[in-house]
C-alpha cells in the first residue's frame, strides 16, 4: 500500500516520537485473575492483553493425550472491540495460525516431561489492538505461566522489529505496521537465547534481515526485564507487607 | 523484621553449579549449571539447592494423605477426584469393606468424600488411592475447603503445631490432605474461625512467626477453651 505519510524523518524520530531502537511503553501485572491458576494483564503501547493460564489437568477428550508428555493448547482471541470496525467474534484464519505458533513456542519452554497425559491451557485475550499483539500475548503467556507455578526452562518473551521507509526500527505501531516495508515478530527463551517464533510480513535484504533479528533479540531481553519484575514484585510485595 | 528474608526464584535463574552443589526438589541441571524450574522460595540444606514452590498443581506422591471426592462408581472400583492432574482408582480390595460384585455404590457414590492414602504412582502418573489403614476413612458431614497445595507444610505447621492450635480454639474436626483440601466438621462459628485462619495463612505464606501470630488472631474472640 501506498501512502505519502513519513513514518520516520530525516532525524531518524517516528510518528508517535521514538526514536528507531525505542519500545512503546509497557506494563505487566501478574496474579490479576482469582478463578484462573495463573494469569496475566499487560499493556504494550495501545495494545491491552489479558492471559489466564489452567493446568496442567488431564487432557480430555483421551485421543488428544500423548502418553509421554503434556499438550500445550493456547488460544489467542480478539474481542469484537478490540479494533476500529467491530471484529467478528470467533476463531478465523488468522487466530487459528497465532493460537498455533504460540502452542508451539510455549511447548519448547514448559517442562512437558513432568506430565504425562495432561494439558496446560493458555487463554489469550486481547482487549485492545495496536501492532504487535502476538507478541504482547506471548510474553503475558510467559508471566502468567510462571503465576500459575508451571515448570518452566525459561520464561519466554517476544518482541518485533521491522522496516519503515527503508529503515530497520524496533517495535512497529499501528500505522508503522500498516504502511510499512516489513515486519518481523521474534520469541526467544532470553537465557539461551533459542528462538521460539519467527515469522515475517514483507521484504528484507539478507543484511537488513540480520540487523532487524539482532534488534528485535535486544528488544526480548528489555522486555524480559520487565517480565521478572513484574513477578518478584507481585511476590516480593506479600513477603514485605507480612513483614510490616 | 529485618531478619533473612526469603528469597523468591523465578524459572531459568541459575542457583548455582553441579559441581560446588547438588540439585534438589524444583530444579534441572544444564550444562553443569543448576537452574530453577519453577516460582518458589531458594531454601539450601548443606550442599542441597530446593525450591519449595509457592503456587502450582498438587503433585502425588506415594503415601501421602489426600482428601478425595468420589465421581463414579464401576463395578469393582471407584473414580475419585484428588485435586491431582489426574483422577485416581480406588479399587474394591483396597477398602476395608466386603464388598459383592457390582455392589460399590452402596458404599462410596459420587460426591462422597473420604480420606485416602496414594497407593502408586506408576511412569504415566497412573493413580491408585487406597483406604486400607487404620487413620483412613470415609468422612461423613463437614465440609471441604480448598487452599493452595504448595502451603500445606505451612497449614499444618511444625510437627502439626499449626493445625493443632486452630483446633483447640475453633472446636472442629479437622482434615488436611496434601493435595489441598481441608475437611472440617464443628459448630458454624467455629468453622468460620478455621476459614479466617487459612486464610490468613494463605496471604502471609512467606514469613516468620506465623504460627503465634495465628494463636494471637483465635484467641483474640474466643472465651472459653477446653
Amino acid at each position: 500500500m501506498k501512502s505519502d505519510i513519513e513514518l520516520i524523518n530525516s532525524e531518524g524520530k517516528r510518528l508517535d516520537g521514538r526514536g528507531p531502537e525505542d519500545l512503546r511503553k509497557i506494563k505487566i501485572e501478574a496474579g490479576v485473575l482469582h478463578r484462573a491458576d495463573g494469569s496475566c494483564y499487560l499493556e504494550w503501547g495501545g495494545n491491552k492483553v489479558l492471559v489466564a493460564v489452567y493446568g496442567p489437568r488431564e487432557a480430555l477428550p483421551r485421543h488428544t493425550q500423548n502418553p509421554l508428555r503434556a499438550i500445550v493448547q493456547a488460544r489467542y482471541n480478539m474481542a469484537a472491540f478490540s479494533v476500529e470496525d467491530r471484529k467478528r467474534p470467533g476463531p478465523d484464519r488468522r487466530s487459528v495460525e497465532i493460537s498455533k505458533v504460540i502452542s508451539e513456542a510455549l511447548e519448547k519452554v514448559i517442562l512437558v516431561e513432568q506430565f504425562p497425559r495432561a494439558t496446560v491451557n493458555v487463554n489469550i485475550e486481547v482487549l485492545d489492538a495496536e501492532a504487535g499483539t502476538r507478541c504482547a500475548g506471548l510474553t503475558a503467556a510467559g508471566v502468567a505461566l510462571v503465576d500459575a507455578g508451571i515448570p518452566l526452562r525459561d520464561i519466554p518473551v517476544a518482541c518485533a522489529a521491522g522496516k519503515i521507509g527503508g529503515k530497520v526500527v524496533l517495535d512497529l505501531g499501528k500505522e508503522e505496521d500498516n504502511f510499512g516495508d516489513a515486519d518481523l515478530p521474534i520469541a526467544i527463551a532470553p537465557r539461551t537465547g533459542e528462538v521460539l517464533l519467527l515469522q515475517m510480513d514483507g521484504h528484507f535484504t539478507f543484511d537488513e534481515f540480520n540487523h532487524a533479528f539482532d534488534l528485535a533479540v535486544k528488544g526480548c531481553h528489555t522486555v524480559s526485564e520487565l517480565q521478572k519484575e513484574a513477578i518478584i514484585t507481585k511476590y516480593q510485595t506479600v513477603a514485605e507487607e507480612v513483614q510490616e | 523484621m529485618p531478619t533473612k528474608e526469603r528469597q523468591i526464584v523465578i524459572p531459568g535463574q541459575m542457583l548455582g553449579t553441579t559441581s560446588a552443589n547438588r540439585a534438589g526438589r524444583g530444579t534441572f541441571i544444564e550444562k553443569g549449571k543448576i537452574y530453577a524450574e519453577r516460582l518458589g522460595v531458594l531454601n539450601m540444606q548443606d550442599k542441597f539447592i530446593h525450591i519449595i514452590a509457592l503456587k502450582g498443581r498438587y503433585d502425588p506422591v506415594v503415601g501421602d494423605m489426600v482428601i478425595g471426592v468420589v465421581e463414579e462408581a464401576a463395578t469393582s472400583n471407584w473414580m475419585v477426584d484428588i485435586n491431582a492432574p489426574y483422577p485416581a482408582l480406588l479399587h474394591v480390595n483396597e477398602v476395608p469393606w466386603e464388598i459383592e460384585f457390582a455392589d460399590t455404590e452402596k458404599y462410596l457414590n459420587t460426591g462422597d468424600t473420604i480420606l485416602a492414602k496414594v497407593l502408586s504412582v506408576d511412569e504415566s502418573k497412573k493413580l491408585q488411592v487406597t483406604l486400607n489403614d487404620r487413620n483412613l476413612f470415609k468422612l461423613k458431614g463437614g465440609h471441604i475447603i480448598e487452599f493452595e497445595p504448595s502451603l500445606y507444610r505451612r497449614i499444618i505447621g511444625k510437627k502439626f503445631s499449626m493445625i493443632e492450635i486452630i483446633q483447640k480454639y475453633s472446636r472442629c474436626r479437622i482434615k488436611v490432605g496434601k493435595n489441598g483440601r481441608i475437611w472440617i466438621d464443628g459448630e458454624a462459628d467455629g468453622i468460620e474461625k478455621v476459614l479466617q485462619a487459612i486464610a490468613t495463612i494463605e496471604s502471609e505464606a512467606i514469613s516468620y512467626g506465623l504460627t503465634s501470630r495465628i494463636e494471637g488472631l483465635l484467641k483474640k474472640d474466643t472465651k472459653d477453651v477446653r
